[in-house]
């Protein structure tokens, strides 16, 4: 029989505790939950946004009740436990429900402090603490007028907000001389009391509550020094207390909280306990990102596995009022012999500082530019060494990039656990520890040993810099020359140029002139190889379908389960009604179980099984579509906005600039992927700017920018140059793009291209030489004679037939 | 005791490509190499299941296409640092054409 474990408090602490150890073990024990409260799980963090009315409850719950049920775990809601029977080892519920277990877990939160003052138990006077707390001031607020919040704190200052969101009149009541006393300093406070002043909050600071005024209701407050204010409605937030009454009453040891071991377990040790209403090494917490390490640690134990141990906190804050940023994190008020990096812009209403013994930071607090919070807390967490770059850290993260060393102290401000590949989920500690135990040296190997880098990719300079980083000296971050891959010595570099002044035309000619030592190639060179001889040899050389990625020789990408996706090109992403609905039958026709309308404008049909997909192309081709190289290093799409015809800030022809582009550019195969957008006017609606090559129209011409990319490291384009025709565009684009196809390494995306051979240089080729410019171009135009030949047709028509046809065999 | 069903004539396998072979219960991929070898294996590689038949070929090995795990076609297995193995089939080539042994 499973042993029983019961949970006593169903809320952020208790139940992510149960998913840790689900995760752990999930057939373990039969599992029991009671909480106090008449819902699953929620989100505590986001009832001030529930208040504010930016959230609904619905949107907050984490776990609903198709949760509880699915992991089979019996939900008590609403019915409090009121008594632990250690002796019989069982709980008892208000409503008389009993419940034996092996394992219990408590989880009970903590309850709001009210200041004990006469009158305090008046109707209208409440905490900050839970769904009916929220239920009570939006009621309230459609009631009355005045409201009052007694507490500066996090927690004050966020109900004050709801509440004047929901119109009533908000009087802040705080004891101390600044808000927030607890998180921030006195300028940081300073500027958030102005900023919250502005939205229309008053405060009475240095004013201590003496008397709650009123009948039945309350009316108002009287303070220490004689006077007093209106209050319909008083919201107490001085404070939490850990819940700790039903632990204690069970004779559990209870100092300010449950006093819990650095395995979670109490005194009693078949009970553990996680969350608020704990106390650990003598504090107690506040916060959910503790709470959490705290119960990955209670579910190691509850699995049996016995090796986790929780050592404490550090922890930070962020203030959750819309429009404001703040964040604070460790020691932020500086002692005796530390120093204080200031950066103050009153007029932008920003304020940093840092606080650093050592070289090391120690505490921080931010103020309306809160971007490297997170960055700074990760320094502070693992005692960085900022020496190297604590002239420009308050300039944030992103300023290191320039600096040359980016990678490099990105990796060194990351955590162990962090994840480095999010392809393959793999963390920093595991590459490290790969590298280690394994005695790695080169990227290729870390690849093959932890995948990390195997993806997509993005993550190479981070792996490489954390290769770097470990294996210190023997690591040669930039060696002289890269080979291609593990056949040859040779670069890609010295391989172009070998195919041009060599003129080879085969891919065996290439193997055999660079001595490949695999006759065959690889997985790795034979795509590249393949690439570059028809960039080279366009009309010469013959596409070898057996060197490309699937998804290129099967004109799809393919998905997850082994279907394909099917994206038919849009021009510019203008559509007619009889192209969308040739869609729409094409869709209906082959069943296909999700559509979507994609990033680059073009509508992608998911879930195509191999043998379907000449066939959809035949229809989609019938009615005039193309293939849309969704799938391949190749041009993708030319993204368009509403421009001048419809527009009214349009100063160009956008859209029909972006056919046009479309139409001379499409089916090129690139050593990478090739986005391009036009946008009608700096607005940008297009997002030009982080496109391979992007039009930006403006009164007088065309800017062209170039070397721009979205997805995991965004680059922004360089501005190549303006132009002041359309013809000139599609000239300098197509120049562009075979400067690109004919000098870029394979897999090498235009934005690492431009940063290794410099915007000057692209610039000399591109705007100052004309005549390498129109040589380019002829040579593009050339090229595209050959490639602009739909391969969805051509298969459709039978070419490659096996491909797409398997060989069937059943049982006579 | 094997049982040999014809499956395909040599040449409607590509060089250095794969075909794929539906049963019943199973896809197996059928591989040529540039010598004109013809290997089988489950289409599933040891890995997650990707589908080995849509891998690149070079020499007797295939990078499976999914995570680029290289399989050695003769024996079914990764070769390292990677581990496992998919099953392997027989096959023979007779009068150009392929049989394979289920
Ligand atoms: C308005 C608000 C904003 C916040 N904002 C932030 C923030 O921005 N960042 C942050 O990190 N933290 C924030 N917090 C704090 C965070 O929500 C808490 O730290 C966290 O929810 C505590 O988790 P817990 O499981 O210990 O307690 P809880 O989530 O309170 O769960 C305890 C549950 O146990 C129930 N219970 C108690 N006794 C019994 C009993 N005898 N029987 C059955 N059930 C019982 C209670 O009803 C409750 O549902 C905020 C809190 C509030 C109220
Ligand atoms: C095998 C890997 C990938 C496949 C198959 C793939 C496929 C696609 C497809 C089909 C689209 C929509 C096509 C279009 O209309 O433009 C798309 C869009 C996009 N992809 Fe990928 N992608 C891959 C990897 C990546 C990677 C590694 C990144 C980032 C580094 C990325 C970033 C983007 C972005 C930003 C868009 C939106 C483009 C836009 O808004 O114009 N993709 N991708
Ligand atoms: S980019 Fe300019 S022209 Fe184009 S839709 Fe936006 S506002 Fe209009
Ligand atoms: S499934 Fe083949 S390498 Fe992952």
């Amino acid at each position: 029989m499973k042993e029983k474990l019961v949970l006593v408090g169903n809320g952020m602490a208790g139940v992510r505790t149960l998913e840790e150890l689900l995760k752990l073990d999930p057939e373990r024990y039969e599992i029991t939950v009671f909480g106090a409260e008449p819902y699953p799980n929620y989100n505590r963090i986001m009832l001030s946004p529930v208040l504010a009315g930016e959230k609904t409850v619905d949107d907050i719950i984490l776990n609903d009740r198709d949760w509880y049920e699915s992991n089979g775990i019996t939900l008590h809601t609403g019915d409090p436990v009121v008594r632990i029977d250690r002796a019989a080892r069982k709980v008892i519920t208000e409503s008389g429900l009993e419940a034996g277990y092996d394992r219990l877990l408590l989880a009970t939160g903590s309850n709001p402090f009210i200041i004990p003052v006469p009158g305090h138990d008046k109707e209208g006077v409440i905490g900050f603490r839970d769904i009916a707390d929220v239920n009570t001031m939006l009621e309230a607020s459609k009631r009355y007028q005045k409201a009052v919040v007694i507490g500066g704190g996090l927690l004050g200052l966020e109900a004050a907000n709801g509440l004047m969101k929901n119109g009533m009149d908000v009087t802040v009541v705080h004891l101390m001389d600044i808000l927030m006393e607890r998180q921030l300093d006195r300028p940081a406070a300073e500027l958030l009391k102005q900023s919250l002043e502005e939205r229309g909050m008053k405060f009475l600071m240095e004013t201590q509550t003496a008397e709650v005024l009123g009948d039945d209701r309350v009316s108002g407050l009287k303070f220490a020094d004689g006077s007093e204010i209106e209050a319909d409605l008083v919201v107490m937030a001085v404070g939490i207390r850990p819940n700790i009454e039903l632990a204690q009453t069970a004779g559990i040891h209870c100092e300010r909280g449950i006093v819990v071991n650095d395995t979670m377990q109490t005194y009693d040790p078949r009970i553990y306990a996680v969350g608020e209403c704990v106390q650990h090494r003598g504090l107690t917490y506040g916060l959910v990102a503790p709470l959490f390490e705290q119960a990955k640690v209670a579910a190691n134990h509850l699995a049996q596995l016995g090796f986790a141990r929780y050592e404490g906190s550090v922890t930070s804050t962020k203030l959750k009022v819309t429009g404001i940023d703040l964040f604070s994190a460790g020691e932020f008020n500086e002692q005796e012999g530390d120093e204080t990096l200031v950066l103050q812009d009153p007029a932008a209403g920003v304020y940093k500082k840092l606080v650093v013994r050592d070289n090391r930071i120690k505490g921080a607090v931010l103020y309306g530019d809160t971007m490297d919070g997170t960055w700074y807390f990760q320094l502070l967490r693992d005692g960085t060494d900022i020496s190297a770059f604590r002239s420009t850290i308050l300039f944030g993260q992103h300023d290191l990039g320039d600096a040359g060393h980016g990678d490099e102290t990105r990796v060194a401000a990351l955590s162990d656990d962090a994840e480095i590949c999010g392809c393959n989920g793999v963390c920093k500690g595991e590459i490290i520890d790969a590298i280690v135990t394994k005695g790695l040296f080169t990227l290729d190997d870390v690849k093959a040993h932890t995948k990390a880098a195997s993806s997509c990719g993005s993550c190479t300079g981070l792996v490489e810099a954390i290769l770097a980083s470990t294996v210190g000296d023997g690591y040669d971050a930039t060696p002289s020359k890269k080979p291609l891959c593990g056949c040859t010595e040779y670069s890609h570099d010295e391989v172009i140029a070998g195919i041009k002044e060599h003129q080879l035309k085969t891919m065996d000619a290439v193997r055999s002139f660079f001595e490949w030592k695999n006759p065959d190639g690889c997985a790795a060179c034979r795509p590249a190889l393949n690439y570059y001889l028809l960039a080279y040899w366009p009309g010469e050389y013959h596409d070898d379908p057996q060197s490309r990625f699937i998804n290129e020789r099967a004109h799809g990408n393919i998905q997850k389960d082994g279907t394909y996706s099917v994206v038919p090109r849009m021009f510019g992403g203008l559509c007619t009604p009889a192209e969308l609905r040739a869609i729409a039958d094409v869709a209906e026709k082959y069943n296909v179980p999700e559509m979507k309308v994609t990033g680059g404008q073009r509508i992608d049909l998911f879930g195509i099984k191999k043998e379907d997909l000449p066939a959809v192309w035949k229809d989609l081709s019938e009615a005039g579509f193309v293939s849309g190289h969704a799938y391949g290093k190749a041009l993708r799409t030319v993204k368009t906005c509403a421009g001048k015809n419809w527009c009214r800030f349009g100063t160009q022809d956008s859209t029909g600039l972006g056919v046009k582009l479309e139409e001379l550019t499409w089916g090129s195969w690139m050593p990478h992927k090739f986005k391009l957008a036009v946008s009608g006017c700096p607005r940008n609606c297009a997002e030009a700017t982080i496109k391979d090559f992007g039009v930006v129209c403006v009164d007088s011409g065309y800017e062209l920018h170039v070397g721009g990319n979205g997805g995991i490291k965004v680059r922004v384009t360089d501005l190549l140059c303006k132009v002041e025709t359309e013809e000139e565009v599609l000239e300098y684009c197509g120049a562009f793009i075979q400067k690109y196809r004919e000098e870029a390494h394979y897999l090498e995306r235009t934005a690492p291209w431009v940063e290794r051979v410099g915007l000057d240089y692209i610039k000399q080729a591109i705007v100052e030489d004309e005549a390498q410019r129109k040589a380019l171009y002829e040579r593009f135009k050339y090229s595209q004679q050959f490639a602009q030949i739909d391969p969805w047709k051509q298969r459709a028509e039978g070419e490659e037939a096996n491909e797409f046809q398997p060989i069937k065999i059943t049982a006579a | 005791m094997s049982n040999w069903i014809e499956i395909a004539a040599l040449e409607d396998i590509p060089r250095l490509g794969a075909r794929v072979v539906k049963t019943d219960t199973m896809d197996v991929a059928v591989f040529r190499t540039r010598d004109d070898q013809v290997f089988a294996l489950k289409d599933a590689c040891p890995h997650k299941q990707g589908p080995l038949s849509q891998g690149i070929v070079s020499g007797t090995t295939v990078t499976c296409p999914m995570h680029n795990w290289k399989i050695d076609l003769e024996k079914g297995c990764a070769l390292g640092p990677d581990e496992g193995c998919t099953n392997v089939f027989r096959t023979k080539v007779e009068n150009g054409k392929v049989y394979l042994a289920i």
